[in-house]
């Protein structure tokens, strides 16, 4: 037995019982959280625009794409999303060629930086679309990324 | 169980750099196995990240997002010595909930 491991539990069952006693979590509804299962169902861009709640989106400059020009590796492709939009509220991460377009929403909360890198799957050479939420509104910029060797067949 | 989350949240001027390693096959439900049976998708749904009882970032995720996910972002409001914690749910309703300690920077 790992004396780490006993100790994280500890310290992980305190803090959400702390969360609890503040009235954060409600017992019972803890972890259960919201999975907008429709949008990441969607097929296309724009479908996954409106499933996430946007009517359209405009292509803006303020957004930056950080992602390699030539994937060699379509199983882990960095992409890192960075907005210069004020009151940015939300990030996501689309890529067309997929089988689903939508690969991941983050929510940027007051305080945390409007930038996320995360690693996606890309199943042949495509372009991927940062969709940013900012004030209510949704703007998007685009990155084609070539890909070597698919990372989504099996 | 799945094995811990690696973690590092460092102080980066006035804000608290934060990247995550998980550890988590995200299946995708396309793949077939040798025999050509389909594998079931296993993936990670939600990740939530708090700091002194306030989220500093949550996140739903699809299935491409690549197997073991990598994350990294910034906050503001953090010091050196308090406590960042991850939590994934993944669409088994198997969960995970790591901490950090913030570095100095």
């Amino acid at each position: 037995m790992d004396p780490r491991r006993r100790e994280v539990l500890k310290t992980g069952g305190g803090v959400l019982a702390l969360a609890a006693a503040a009235g954060i979590l409600r017992p019972g509804e803890s972890l259960a959280q919201e999975w907008n299962k429709a949008a990441f169902e969607t097929k296309s861009v724009a479908e996954t625009v409106k499933a996430l709640g946007g009517g359209a989106s405009t292509e803006s400059k303020e957004i930056q794409i950080t992602a390699p020009d030539i994937a060699e590796n379509g199983a882990v492709v960095p992409v890192s999303v960075d907005s210069r939009l004020a009151r940015t509220q939300a990030i996501a991460i689309m890529i067309e060629k997929n089988p689903n377009t939508l690969s991941a929403n983050f929510e940027i909360p007051d305080g945390t930086d409007p930038f996320v890198t995360t690693r996606v799957k890309m199943g042949e050479t495509s372009n991927v679309y940062a969709l940013v939420k900012a004030d209510g509104k949704y703007y998007h910029a685009v990155k084609e990324i070539k890909v070597t060797i698919g990372g989504c067949g099996g | 169980m799945a094995d811990p989350m690696r973690i590092r949240a460092n102080m980066v001027g006035d804000k608290v750099e934060v990247r995550v390693l998980m550890s988590h096959e995200m299946e995708t439900g396309l793949r077939k196995d040798a025999s050509g049976n389909a594998i079931p998708a296993h993936f990670i749904r939600n990740v939530t990240v708090t700091h002194a009882g306030k989220t500093v970032l949550s996140a739903q995720w699809g299935t491409s997002v690549s197997r073991n996910p990598f994350l990294h972002f910034r906050f503001k409001g953090g010091r050196p010595g308090e406590r960042v914690a991850i939590t994934w749910l993944d669409n088994k309703g198997e969960k995970r909930t790591d901490e950090a300690v913030i570095a100095g920077g």
